[in-house]
């Protein structure tokens, strides 16, 4: 290859000579704007070095000259944090949930934290809005499985809903179907009966009489005798036109064949206690609360 | 390797290659018989069966073949190795169109989360990593490969070195992408990002790896030009570079040898930051010096204009290659990582913003004096829009690593964009304009089949990349502000779930631009094919389809 710098016509710069598979290269000098910001950049960079923590020595490091550190900046932060929210954070720690309830600037407080909580804690089964989903209760209406006053909700909140914690709601909807207590016709025919129970229409054939017996022997126990439920076994309401699984007679009917044992969990020990009551005023605050 | 005429022997390399296969044939069943997972197991049979097939090979090409070996000229001209440049380029579309698929069903994962339908998997655990790997590793690896062998013969004006070596790249690299694949799907992963793989499937690839570099390195060793080309400094760069970034992230314990489960002896931060060291220089060597190289030999042939700068090309190159290598802390602002480390990450991805750039320079302003050859050439139209998005990049890139902006866009799918303008825009049109070139070259023909049908590509892929990436810087800094909203009273504004519900139309925009991106590439994939199976050839001699072993 012939070492000589061609001329390139169309640039009007030379080559530096070099050839490869026909590839040849000018020999442009740097640009002189690319060569400066090159230069701004690392002066920019050294100056950084001075002002921020920077190189590793053996033992330590450079510390730069406003002894900046990102661990003590969190701790400032949080300091402000709880400077802005004043006392009232201590007050709401300190108050009872009647007490919160009662005054307006702690109960908007509560309120603040409160969705913050839900939204990292309970939404994922209840959903952001708290409307709940299939097997998981909406809280915004004034339908309570457990009891909707503020003890009752913290209570629940607490110890949860078949957790297994040793304070848990533990009683349960019972498979009638899969133990043999029931026979899968006269399951249906309940089932019928419990629809008929919030005005649903029944099937065809289907005979009062019997849906009543059934009933009555089985389900009012917990039910009661007109089946209005009671929150004190979290037996739901069969008359309020609310369902948790679905009304339709297919899901009622699993719901009585296999039993129902949606769990809550406990969130005494994930949350402290001051969290919970927050939560409890939260819950209670979205709409149903007794 | 001169030999009497008549007789023939075995070489060192087919003698020793055949019985070091045996012997992992061997080791193999073993692994597979004792294997106290699945995973494993499937995986030595694999590699049992891959053994006693490449020992088959092996002895089948020596019976077949003459006497004396391929001679390194014919008539005075270089006999340049071409083979297993066609299968890497074959297995490279094939990868690429795999690896988008997999990236379009997880984006619409995102979208639309039934999509998971419930399997292990079809999980987006499991083929996230599915996708990256296929789309860095099995694409972008095997175009770096077949490109770099291509390079490195035509501008040493020599024949690739080796006679086995180069074969065993192609097919070990290949063989390391189906295990690495397999086993993502598997559920074998040592949850190191773009470092999955478990440890055997990185002691294999080692193994390969170390051969890329000997088999590129005497070619170069015996080069007939006088210089080394500047494409090779930077394709040696991206393998020496590679080499040095997998040994250091990877040296584990295996829980047993014949399990797949193994943990990394580093631990905690120092484990974070060997990871990110690891991680972007992944980035800057395979996905930026690898592709740079690329730019530097197809776009100065395609456009037949000379480069730009020979001084910017010393200079951005050992300028990049230094200031790379400590810019990884930038993935761990604000973590447990010294504060000082940070620092050191931020100011060197701003000094890298230049390098980067003079790439840039050196690629467009190559084409001053042939800019009217970007109206009729979609191919080189394709290669120049690569390096503008490998600009803006590069330019956003330092950007997000400065430290206030980082503390918005972190963790957010501005992130996600960012990758995607390099990883769609620059790393993939700048390998398809060069599998553009190549294929007909390789094949020996005239041109492509069709360049309208490139111009469709063009477009089509271009509205997806614009599409991608604006969804999702929309879709990252709302993010970041819904994060880092507060009330008045000093609580959060918004809860994560909230603002994973306002994601949803900009997931439905990414998954459209996705779907847009892999059309264009299987509108490539027909035209590759059309132009091998019907294209004119180039020299009267018919040259037969060789089939990819």
């Amino acid at each position: 290859m012939a070492e000589q710098n061609d001329f390139d016509h169309v640039s009007g710069k030379t080559t530096t000579g070099h050839e490869w598979d026909g590839i040849k290269e000018l020999n442009t000098p740097l640009p002189r704007w690319w060569v400066l910001t090159f230069y701004a950049c690392i002066i920019w960079a050294v100056g950084y070095w001075v002002v921020y923590p920077s190189w590793p020595l053996l033992s330590s490091y450079l510390p730069g000259v406003m002894h900046y550190s990102s661990r003590a900046d969190v701790a400032v932060e949080l300091a402000n944090l709880e400077k802005s929210r004043g006392e009232k954070m201590v007050a709401l720690g300190a108050a009872s949930l009647a007490d919160i309830e009662k005054d307006p600037a702690l109960l908007a407080l509560a309120r603040a934290r409160g969705k913050t909580v839900f939204g990292d804690n309970c939404a994922p089964c209840h959903g952001s809005g708290a409307a709940g989903a299939k097997g998981y209760p909406n809280l915004n209406d004034d339908d309570w499985l457990w009891g909707g006053t503020l003890d009752q909700i913290m209570q629940t909140i607490q110890f949860g809903v078949r957790s297994g914690h040793a304070k848990t709601h533990d009683s349960a909807m019972l498979a009638f179907g899969k133990d043999g207590t029931l026979k899968p016709e006269q399951i249906v025919t309940v089932a019928n009966y419990v629809r008929s129970l919030s005005g649903l229409p029944t099937r065809q054939g289907y005979d009062a009489g019997a849906g009543a017996k059934i009933f009555a022997e089985n389900c009012t126990v917990c039910h009661g005798d007109a089946g209005k439920g009671n929150q004190e076994l979290g037996a739901p309401n069969l008359t309020d036109k609310i369902w948790l699984y679905g009304s339709d007679e297919a899901t009622v009917v699993e719901t009585i064949t296999n039993g129902r044992t949606g769990v809550m969990p406990a969130w005494v020990g994930r949350l402290d206690p001051s969290t919970i009551k927050v939560m409890a005023v939260y819950v209670h605050s979205l709409g149903g609360g007794k | 390797m001169s030999q009497p005429l008549n007789s023939k022997s075995m070489t060192i390399g087919e003698s020793g290659l055949a019985v070091f296969f045996a012997a992992a044939a061997f080791l193999c069943l073993i692994g597979a018989a004792k294997a106290v997972d699945v995973a494993f197991g499937f995986h030595a049979a694999l590699g049992a069966a891959a053994s006693l097939a490449s020992v088959f090979v092996i002895l089948n090409r020596y019976f077949d073949r003459p006497s004396l070996l391929p001679p390194q000229e014919i008539n005075g001209r270089p006999n340049y190795n071409m083979g297993p440049i066609k299968f890497a380029t074959v297995m490279s579309v094939f990868w690429g169109i795999a690896g988008f698929t997999v990236g379009l069903l997880i984006a619409s994962q995102l979208a639309w989360p039934a999509l998971n339908f419930d399997l292990p998997w079809t999980s987006f655990g499991r083929l996230r990593p599915l996708h990256t790997s296929a789309v860095i590793f099995a694409f972008g690896g095997n175009v770096l490969i077949a490109t770099s062998f291509y390079v490195v013969q035509k501008t040493s004006r020599v024949r690739l070195a080796g006679d086995l070596a180069p074969w065993f790249v192609v097919l070990g690299y290949n063989f390391f992408i189906l295990i690495a694949g397999t086993g993502y799907l598997l559920g074998v992963t040592q949850s190191k990002e773009y470092a999955e793989p478990e440890w055997y499937a990185d002691l294999w690839l080692t193994i390969v790896w170390v051969t890329y570099l000997l088999v590129f390195l005497m070619t170069l060793v015996k080069r007939k030009e006088p210089h080394i080309f500047v494409a090779n400094w930077f394709y040696l760069a991206f393998i020496v570079t590679i080499a040095v970034l997998h040994l250091g992230n990877n040296p584990a314990v295996p829980v047993s040898v014949f399990g797949s489960k193994s943990y990394i002896v580093w631990g905690g931060v120092q484990d974070a930051m060997f990871q990110w060291w690891y991680g972007h220089n992944a980035v800057g060597f395979f996905l930026t010096a690898g592709f740079l190289a690329i730019m530097y030999y197809f776009i100065p042939k395609r456009a037949e204009r000379p480069i730009y700068s020979y001084r910017l090309s010393i200079i951005h190159f050992w300028a990049l290659i230094f200031l790379y290598i400590w810019a990884g802390p930038h993935h761990l602002h604000y973590t447990a990582l010294p504060d000082w480390a940070q620092t050191l990450g931020m100011t060197f991805s701003i000094m890298l913003w230049m390098p980067s750039w003079g790439g840039m320079i050196n690629g467009l302003m190559t084409l001053s004096g042939a800019w009217d050859k970007l109206r009729t050439d979609p191919v080189l139209r394709m290669l120049v829009v690569s390096v503008a998005f490998y600009g803006m990049s590069t330019f956003e890139g330092p950007m997000m690593s400065i430290k206030v902006v980082n503390s918005l866009s972190h963790y957010t799918d501005w992130t996600i964009g960012h990758v995607h303008s390099g990883a769609l825009g620059w790393v993939g049109f700048v390998s398809f304009g060069a599998l553009y070139c190549m294929v007909p070259w390789l094949w020996d023909r005239k041109g492509l089949y069709s360049l309208k049908l490139v111009n469709w590509h063009f477009w089509i892929a271009t509205i997806g990349i614009v599409l991608y990436i604006s969804a999702m810087w929309v879709s990252g800094i709302l993010q970041g502000l819904m994060w880092r909203a507060y009330t008045s009273l000093g609580f959060l504004e918004y809860s994560f779930i909230e603002s994973v519900e306002a994601m949803h139309p900009f997931y439905m925009i990414r998954a459209a631009g996705g779907a847009l991106f892999l059309i264009g590439s299987l509108i490539m994939a027909y035209n590759l094919w059309m132009t091998v199976r019907v294209g004119e050839a180039e020299v009267q001699s018919p040259v037969a389809l060789q089939p990819a072993e």
